[in-house]
């Protein structure tokens, strides 16, 4: 683990990756303890639509709140949605893959169909209909995009469960009268932890995007909670009298997405052999 | 007269600094027109990335000439320094001068491309020949490669040929440009013996045919006494030993060339097998299997006749305590299958296998052929060890440890592997800690799938050793699944021959490999090369093997057997 993260900051685009995360996840937790530079929900009725200034640095908005203040609560609200979310996928996914994969036959044809339906939908979408069936909120946001990012976990488990199924050391496993649990976490899982790294890094990312989205739409975190997309979207009628209110969150969302996205090329660059091979 | 290629101190290297990265490291030889070389040497040695130099091939895999000439005589007679040729040049040169033939013909051929598109596409760009004139230039092509019915093969696709097919396709491809020089680097590795044969054969005919000379790269010394002329052994890319080949063969000078004839096994028909253990008649056997069938079903579509590839039909043979049996056959023989049957691992089996009860719960193991795919490469040592015994019950204490200790330092591994991880080791030592793996439930019968063929000649020969010496120390049967017969004459009291499918003879090693009876051993045992029939002839024999899928129901007819001797028996050919 500390060898791939010591790789991970000797790689140019892992470590600015890695750099941007870091940064996020300070203001997150600054906004979470309540150590922003303004209390994020308090009115400043006085200092309404006032641009960045020395007091507001990235200005206010309608109802004079600190537009920084807020966007750092607002990427607490994003990450953790993107996060829970990307984490329910995780294992939704894998579950699914690794035992289409490993039963084969009926159940595989069966739950891989299932998913080729959930992927035909586009993500947005999908996660619209989600919504309009059960109602918005942070917690439905998060099934939401755990539901729409499952297939690709599943998709992505159980192509290289199904070589490593048929690997030798599976065989020689099978020889020796290894349970079943034993061979799926020995010697199937532990050899997909590094493709499923590489994934999360970059669901992470789509996650995030999801998520703006759906807020954005009105669907995701309901106010006075901020969070990106409902930022962005509060800021479009005022896009010519206050255009920092849409600069700012939309420079967060693009730069935490980077950062993300950097990291995910920089870890599979690391932990695929065929790249591997050539750099050592 | 002025030799056809004259290489003088070479030196390629790899990497950032090619300079401290050297593979090969001076090397000098000339070549006359109409000549063999062989350039023999293990993995490592450097012999492929000489010959790849030879035609600049090297460049493309990131190799790098540091020093050294290659002078070429192009066919106008004028002289090329490859070296220090430009790459418009070269790509002349390797189209029209020097043709080129790899080990695995399945990649090196398109399998998005009929055979016939690949060959009139070598033509068109080395002879300029379209059209009619190039598809006719193909059939023939073909023909001098000797593929029966060479004019429906021409619209085949490489997946539908077998591999010796292929590598004749890719033989037909080097010979369209008419090239003075063929390099052939490990042509016949991925192949039978008998397959292994007859392209020797070929390009033993068509070097007489054409005149053309021959650069032949193998590990197998014996492979190339019968076809070459000169030869010149590499170790650590240094040509430690270059001269005519009866010089080579028959007085070696170096020492690593000694080693090479000494150590790598040798087929001597017979004359080479063990002497101890002898099978005791009526002594109860360990495993006995009785009429062993698998057939795996081919679906043709909805409503075609169902049909199943026969992989083993009928098969019978027992093993006794501390013996070895080995099965010899080619790829499809289903000698594999039968191994794998004898551990639960097929899916679609029949008959009886009998285990006696033996010494712990699972008394039979496995070591399989690829020791790089049979360990986990996530697992260290210690997890890779332990698991055989987790499986069974035991729990991860002092006592396992110990006996842990005791197999690695009993197969020759450091009692610091236990740390380390599969990737840190060579392929001997992983396939000495597969061995490891199999002895850690103390089985009676250990199932070594072709478990030496991806080793190196002298490796092979110390695992061998290793395989005989435990055998004798903890009284195992050995079931040795190889299609390597100078490796089978070292190891096995008794030999199995299978040929597609069943055993067609079965006995005693010394009887069945010096008196064969059956005309596919015969077959087999004539095609293994060695040293001793350097100056025999060998004709091309075209005979393939039958197809394995049957209509559904098919049974063969009952296997009628002779007696050849007093353990030996022969299954008796039916006319087909």
């Amino acid at each position: 683990m500390t060898r791939v993260f010591g790789a991970l900051w000797q790689h140019p685009s892992g470590r600015i990756g890695l750099f941007i995360i870091g940064l996020y996840l300070t203001l997150a937790l600054l906004g979470v303890l309540g150590l922003t530079p303004h209390p994020a929900l308090k009115q400043f009725m006085i200092d309404r639509l006032t641009g960045p200034s020395a007091s507001y640095w990235m200005g206010t908005d309608l109802l004079g709140r600190d537009t920084m203040s807020r966007l750092m609560l607002g990427i607490g609200q994003s990450m953790l949605i993107a996060f829970a979310s990307v984490a329910w996928a995780t294992l939704a996914g894998t579950i699914i893959g690794l035992f289409a994969a490993w039963l084969g036959g009926l159940w595989d044809g069966v739950l891989m169909r299932l998913m080729d339906v959930l992927l035909a939908f586009p993500a947005i979408l999908l996660a619209l209909l989600i919504i309009a069936i059960v109602g918005p909120g942070t917690f439905t946001s998060v099934t939401a995009i755990a539901i729409v990012y499952t297939p690709i976990f599943a998709r992505v488990v159980r192509g290289p469960a199904l070589s490593l199924k048929q690997r030798d050391f599976v065989d020689a496993a099978r020889t020796f009268g290894s349970s079943q649990r034993y061979i799926l976490s020995r010697h199937l899982l532990l050899n997909l932890v590094a493709p499923l790294a590489v994934q999360v890094t970059l669901a992470l990312a789509w996650a995030l995007l999801t998520e703006a989205g759906l807020s954005f739409l009105g669907l995701g975190t309901q106010p006075p909670t901020p969070s990106l997309g409902l930022m962005l979207a509060e800021s479009k009628n005022l896009m010519q009298q206050a255009p920092w209110l849409m600069i700012f969150p939309a420079l967060t969302i693009m730069l935490g997405i980077l950062g993300f996205n950097l990291t995910g090329d920089a870890l599979r660059d690391i932990l695929d052999p065929r790249t591997q091979r050539r750099t050592a | 007269m002025t030799p056809l290629l004259r290489v003088r101190d070479l030196h390629v290297g790899f990497g950032r600094d090619p300079k401290a990265n050297e593979v090969v490291k001076g090397v000098s030889f000339e070549l006359m027109a109409g000549q063999t070389l062989a350039i023999v040497g293990e993995s490592g040695s450097g012999k492929s990335v000489t010959a790849l130099s030879i035609n600049r091939l090297v460049d493309f895999g990131g190799g790098q000439i540091t020093a050294g000439s290659i002078h070429f005589q192009r066919s106008d007679g004028s002289v090329l320094d490859v070296t220090q040729a430009d790459e418009k040049t070269l790509r002349q040169v390797r189209g029209s001068g020097i043709g080129m033939i790899f080990q695995e013909p399945m990649t090196s051929l398109n399998p998005v491309h009929t055979v016939g598109t690949q060959i009139e596409e070598a033509f068109r760009l080395n002879r300029g020949l379209t059209g009619a004139t190039g598809r006719q230039a193909a059939l023939d092509v073909l023909d001098r490669v000797r593929i029966p019915d060479a004019k429906s093969r021409l619209a085949y696709y490489p997946h539908q040929l077998s591999g010796g097919m292929r590598q004749r396709v890719m033989i037909a491809m080097a010979l369209a440009s008419s090239p003075r020089l063929l390099i052939a680097d490990e042509p016949t590795t991925a192949l039978d013996v008998t397959v292994q044969a007859q392209i020797m054969a070929l390009l033993a005919e068509l070097r007489a045919e054409t005149s053309m000379s021959m650069i032949f790269i193998t590990h197998d010394i014996g492979l190339v006494a019968g076809i070459a002329d000169n030869i010149m052994v590499m170790q650590q890319g240094v040509a430690v030993e270059q001269n005519q080949i009866d010089a080579v063969l028959d007085n070696p000078q170096h020492d690593y060339t000694r080693h090479l004839l000494k150590a790598v096994p040798h087929f001597s028909a017979g004359k080479a097998v063990r002497t101890d253990g002898h099978r005791v008649e009526g002594r109860a056997p360990i495993v006995s299997v009785d009429d062993l069938v698998v057939r795996f079903p081919v679906s043709r579509g909805l409503f075609r006749a169902k049909a199943a590839v026969h992989a083993v039909d009928g098969v019978s043979f027992d093993l006794q305590p501390g013996e070895t049996l080995a099965i010899v056959g080619e790829s499809g023989s289903g000698k594999s299958t039968t191994a794998r049957a004898i551990l639960g691992l097929n899916s679609h089996q029949r008959g009886a296998i009998t285990t006696a009860a033996g010494r712990s719960r699972r008394p039979i193991q496995m070591v399989f052929q690829d020791p790089f795919a049979s360990l986990n490469p996530r697992l260290n040592v210690e997890a890779l060890l332990a698991e055989p015994a987790i499986a069974n019950g035991q729990r991860k204490d002092a006592a396992l440890h110990e006996r842990m200790q005791f197999l690695l330092e009993r197969v020759g591994l450091p009692a610091d592997a236990l740390e380390r991880y599969p990737h840190q080791f060579s392929g001997g030592q992983r396939q000495r800690l597969c061995i490891a793996r199999a002895l850690m439930l103390n089985p009676d019968v250990v199932v070594l799938d072709e478990a030496v063929s991806a080793l190196d000649v002298s490796v092979q020969a110390r695992v061998l050793d290793l395989l005989v010496d435990l055998q004798r120390e903890f009284n195992l049967a050995y079931l040795f699944i190889s299609h390597d017969m100078a490796v089978v004459e070292r190891i096995a009291h008794r030999i199995a021959v299978m040929f597609a499918g069943q055993i067609v003879e079965i006995g005693e090693a010394r009887g069945v490999l010096a008196d064969p009876q059956h005309s596919y051993t015969k077959r087999l045992i004539a095609a293994v090369p060695a040293v001793e029939r350097r100056n025999q002839h060998f004709a091309v024999d075209m005979t393939q093997v039958p197809s394995l899928v049957r209509q559904a129901g098919y049974e063969p007819p009952a296997a009628r057997w002779r007696q050849a001797g007093i353990d030996h028996q022969v299954r008796v050919e039916v006319a087909s």
